[in-house]
């Protein structure tokens, strides 16, 4: 028969609980109450530094920030079914991720305030810093995945961000084709959050899901509601499994929706509609878990009580000591250009001290 | 005509030319509804429609890849690129193919399109918004180079690139943008591509400058000339490749000093050509040695540290002494 069907494909949608917070006990990830209020806390401290960053934004005392409010469930929980070893590598939207990781509620602060000394985790060794150019990333944690198995850390996976929008950039596709012919455990988890910048899902691309992409590169894929964190970190733990079983990367799309504005620099209001956003917020991740939480027991009015005051105070004294920074120094753009100074470097740091020194502006 | 700012004035460029030739378009990311990030093509979606105010797909090289193939097909698209730290990816396809297409075809194929972008540094962006990377393409031979530093030069240089036969990187100060409005004509204007301006005659030193250092070099200028008694020839660069070196070279005959301001970094910088180019003609017309004001080798800091970096007044102000009494 010159004509006959090569290949059927299926995809399959993930949700654990749903918009109310109602368990499909089937599908219930096996995590201890200490567990579950961990990653808790975890959604609850990133919503609440995010917004406060933002108030410290409007009153001008941080450059332009992106607002990841609405995204906890795919950062949180994807993180938590991370390995202090495993890589991960981020884009920019992943506050909660990054401050699991130990990254100190101070470095987003200084980093917002145009500083490099709050870009990079002083905690972590396997967490890259933010990464602004859309896509660039994804490859890297295809290389970080190949450097572990080459050392012998069969065991170490990869986990990296991104957008729906930095799936239009080569660099994606190039990266999951890469990971794919070389099976490595990489998870490619990418936060559709419905619009990058004023572009819509739908005009990013013409494939019903993102996660459909997956099969044309012959790996796993799996869509699921990135607002329902169990399903977040079920998905993540199993594609972090089957990666160190040997089997490959997987494309997980993780349905969620951006609730702010890209970056403060942005007004939705002029390419989306606020009933969009109102829809949205009924969808609530951390609202949703907590609901889960406190039917099943693992949570209670007193405990979030205490919790608030706690990070309230947290946040409140990063800040103070934030304001209170003072010390950076002028010429450390010098310090990490090479490791050893060339001679051309040294000639010009001094050149720049010189003329810094002059300038009454900088004194 | 009202005066305007530098996104009102390339505004009105794109609108007069899309209304005067229906193959031009515009294409790059959020540039329709939302009108790009800056504004910078607002209301063009609603009056020439979507197919000729194009929101791409999020893919640089994409975007520059797709203009290489409409302009063969004889179409001018002027595609933005959000900011310049991102168009690195178009690189392959600039220097690849737009920048050796009449080559490689003989004449049979041309590129005709613009690349808009924002670049530089001093509005406290984040990391890749900051950077003065001209050299980058004007180290490509087959593209052309332009940077308009007000209002009226930008519409009037923009219309040009927009009808050039060949690919142009247009690469727009977006310190800028909004910092200062000017009368813009009426009348269509356009100014030719390659040509220097002498924006202020003078026979004690030549200055020349471009983009948004262009206005800090002039504000130096005329506070040294209302203290002393001092003749400064003030030039705008407009193009850095085809570099017109006929108008710097005949001014240093003139006035045997040079300063030149650049908000790139040092080495390698336009700078380097410039005084390379007075050197092969006018060497011994010199009076002192050519000096340059510049940004430093560094990875562009992050804004905190940015202002540093950048050329200052105090600065430019020294090296005009330095080189007045040298």
């Amino acid at each position: 028969m010159p004509l006959k069907t090569i290949g059927k494909f299926s995809l399959s949608y993930l949700q654990v609980l749903d918009d109310k917070g109602k368990l499909d006990e089937n599908l219930e990830p096996k995590l201890s109450n200490t567990e579950l209020n961990k990653l808790y806390r975890a959604m609850y401290l990133a919503r609440q530094l995010d917004s406060r960053m933002l108030k410290l934004q409007r009153q001008g005392r941080l450059g332009t920030i992106p607002v990841c409010t609405g995204q906890e469930a795919c950062v949180c929980g994807a993180t938590f079914a991370l390995r202090d070893s495993d890589w991960f590598v981020g884009s920019y939207r992943e506050l909660g991720g990054r401050l699991m990781r130990g990254e100190p509620l101070i470095n987003p602060m200084i980093y917002y305030n145009g500083y490099e000394e709050g870009s990079f985790n002083p905690v972590n060794d396997r967490t890259l810093p933010i990464n602004i150019i859309l896509g660039s990333q994804l490859p890297h944690a295809v290389g970080a995945a190949y450097g572990s198995r080459l050392k012998g850390e069969k065991e170490n996976a990869s986990l990296v961000f991104f957008g729906d929008g930095s799936t239009s950039e080569g660099d994606f596709h190039e990266a999951i084709n890469f990971a794919a012919v070389w099976k490595l455990p990489v998870v490619f988890f990418c936060q559709n959050n419905q619009w990058a910048i004023s572009t819509p899902r739908a005009n990013q691309t013409h494939s019903e899901s993102i996660a459909q992409k997956a099969i044309s590169y012959g790996i796993d894929g799996i869509q699921i509601d990135g607002n329902d964190v169990l399903a977040v970190y079920k998905a993540t733990k199993d594609a972090l499994d089957r990666g160190r079983a040997g089997e490959g990367p997987t494309l997980i799309e993780a349905v969620t929706y951006r609730m702010g504005v890209h970056t403060t620099a942005d007004d939705p209001t002029r390419y989306r509609k606020n009933a969009e956003v109102e829809e949205w917020s009924k969808k609530d991740p951390i609202k949703r878990f907590e609901n889960y939480l406190i039917e099943k027991k693992a949570w209670s009015a007193r405990k979030q009580k205490t919790m608030e005051d706690e990070i309230k105070a947290e946040i409140e004294q990063t800040v103070k000591d934030f304001e209170n920074m003072t010390d950076f120094k002028p010429d450390s753009p010098f310090d990490y250009l090479f490791e050893t100074e060339t001679d051309d470097i040294k000639a010009l740091r001094a050149e720049f001290l010189n003329e810094i020194g002059k300038d009454a502006d900088n004194a | 005509m009202p005066k305007m700012n530098m996104i009102q004035a390339i505004n009105l460029a794109l609108h007069e030319e899309m209304e005067k030739d229906e193959t031009v378009l515009v294409m790059g990311q959020d540039v329709g509804v939302n009108g790009g990030v800056f504004r910078a093509t607002e209301g063009l979606s609603v009056k020439f429609g979507k197919e000729r105010a194009i929101d791409t797909p999020l893919a640089e090289s994409g975007i520059i890849g797709s203009a290489i193939g409409m302009a063969i097909a004889g179409l001018k698209p002027v595609a933005e690129i959000q900011f310049s730290g991102f168009s690195y990816l178009t690189l392959g396809q600039l220097e690849g193919n737009a920048a050796r297409m009449r080559t490689r075809s003989r004449g049979q194929f041309t590129c005709p399109l613009v690349m808009r972008m924002p670049y530089g540094g001093g509005v406290r962006a984040l990391e890749h918004h900051s950077e003065s990377k001209e050299t980058y393409w004007a180290h490509t031979a087959g593209l052309k180079v332009v940077i308009p530093s007000s209002p009226r030069n930008a519409r009037a240089l923009l219309t040009a690139a927009i009808r050039d036969p060949d690919p142009v990187i247009f690469m727009e100060p977006k310190h800028s943008y909004r910092a200062f409005k000017e009368e813009v004509p009426e009348k269509k204007e356009t100014m030719e591509i390659g040509k220097a301006e002498i924006v202020r005659e003078g026979s004690d030193l030549t200055l020349v400058s471009w983009g948004a250092m262009f206005h800090l070099t002039k504000k130096v200028v005329d506070q040294i000339q209302s203290e002393r008694k001092v003749s400064i020839e003030l030039i705008d660069l407009l193009t850095i490749s085809p570099m017109d070196s006929a108008t710097i070279n005949a001014s240093v005959r003139k006035t045997g000093r040079c300063v030149i301001v650049q908000e790139a970094q040092k080495t390698l910088g336009p700078a380097s050509e410039i005084i390379a180019r007075i050197n092969d003609e006018v060497l011994m017309y010199l009076e002192a040695p050519v000096k340059r004001v510049s940004g430093y080798d560094v990875v562009m800091p992050y804004f905190g540290r940015e202002k540093m970096y950048l050329p200052t007044m105090e600065r430019i102000r020294r090296a005009i002494e330095e080189t007045l009494e040298f």
